[in-house]
């Protein structure tokens, strides 16, 4: 119990620490061209990396995954809300894995 | 010319505004957010861990992957250090993050406003922040933050004390939330501008590639995401460095 507790503020100090490190520290704009452009491509490489493969395996089955992506990609490219594109590709998903489970 | 007064009331005003804005923005996640902490209020509970202390993780963490990793080597018995080195290396994506936010923000935050506002960058968080067309104000970010973390702590309350009511084919189907909104995030974003295309695209081959390759089977998924993040925004940078994604 007591180690439990050792062992979430240690995880709670090591999730803190990389998030304030670089803002707390750097104030100042970055000069070099080739660091802002680095910077400003951060979220695209981020939101890539953490998307491919592992959403493969964030439903039940390969098919159920595979079809939300479908569903999210199209709906994502029509612009549709957030919001809109989670639930739907949560609905297809839930679907999918009904009639696998029946089958 | 505005007076004094007008001056206090003006930036009151649009802090609020910012604030409002802010916290608009991030509903999505925050409900994106309510199943995978459930999820992970019953797996910790399962796992044996007390209640209150299960919450009181998600409620200092914040995060998915570091917290789930965390506490599986918890429940598995593993040491303090194992525990603290795993963690670590997961959110070390963070502080490319928070770097990248930096150069966000509008000048002159002070100090302390600065270790507020940065407790709350997550993937979700940051990767809206980061697609703002604006500088960023303390008050939309702790806007953008606020949601977000009620819903991650109210998730986990809400699955460590229901545990398992839902069925297990909607609790798998939920796994693809928040997957599908970073596609609804990426894609509009990726038609507009071909660099980000192209970055995303490295991003997602290269993690692709550290994934399925047998000889990089030892890459953890925090490692995976910090390498190809890295090679994708050096091939970006290198191509396209006039490109001023904040500006877009």
């Amino acid at each position: 119990m007591n180690n439990t507790l050792i062992a979430v503020l240690l995880m709670a100090l090591v999730t803190y620490f990389p998030r304030v490190l670089p803002m707390a520290v750097i104030k100042n704009k970055i000069k070099s061209r080739f660091i802002t452009a680095f910077l400003g491509y951060v979220p695209y490489a981020v939101l890539g990396a953490m998307i491919f493969p592992d959403i493969l395996t964030s439903t039940g089955h390969l098919l159920s995954a595979l079809i939300g992506l479908g569903i999210a990609v199209i709906l994502a490219y029509f612009e549709k809300s957030l919001l809109k594109v989670a639930v739907c590709a949560i609905a297809v998903a839930y679907i999918c894995e009904m009639i696998i489970s029946r089958v | 010319m505005l007076t004094k007064q007008e001056k206090v009331l003006h930036s009151k005003h649009s802090a609020l505004h910012d604030f409002i804005d802010g916290s608009k923005q991030s509903l999505p996640i925050a409900l994106g957010y309510f199943p995978v902490s459930f999820t992970f209020g019953l797996m910790a509970v399962k796992g044996g861990i007390p209640v209150w202390i299960v919450i009181l993780i998600s409620m200092t963490n914040l995060t998915s992957a570091g917290q789930f990793a965390g506490t599986n080597l918890i429940i598995a018995g593993a040491g303090l250090a194992e525990i603290t080195i795993t963690t670590f290396v997961i959110n070390i994506r963070y502080m490319l993050m928070s770097l990248s936010l930096s150069q966000k923000i509008v000048e002159g935050i002070p100090g302390y406003k600065r270790w507020i506002m940065s407790f709350g960058i997550t993937d979700e968080t940051f990767t809206v922040a980061a697609m703002q067309k604006k500088d960023i104000t303390f008050s939309y970010m702790t806007g953008l933050e606020v949601l977000p973390y009620i819903g991650w702590a109210a998730g986990t309350a809400a699955g460590a004390i229901v545990c398992t009511i839902l069925p297990e084919s909607l609790q798998n189907s939920m796994g693809i939330a928040l997957y599908a909104m970073f596609i609804a995030l990426v894609i509009p974003a990726a038609k507009k501008s071909k660099a980000a295309l192209i970055v995303a695209g490295c991003a997602i081959f290269i993690s692709s590639l550290i994934k399925w390759v047998p000889v990089f089977s030892a890459v953890s998924g925090g490692w995976r995401i910090i390498i190809a993040t890295f090679i994708a925004c050096t091939i970006g940078a290198k191509l396209f460095p006039m490109e001023d994604t904040a500006n877009e």
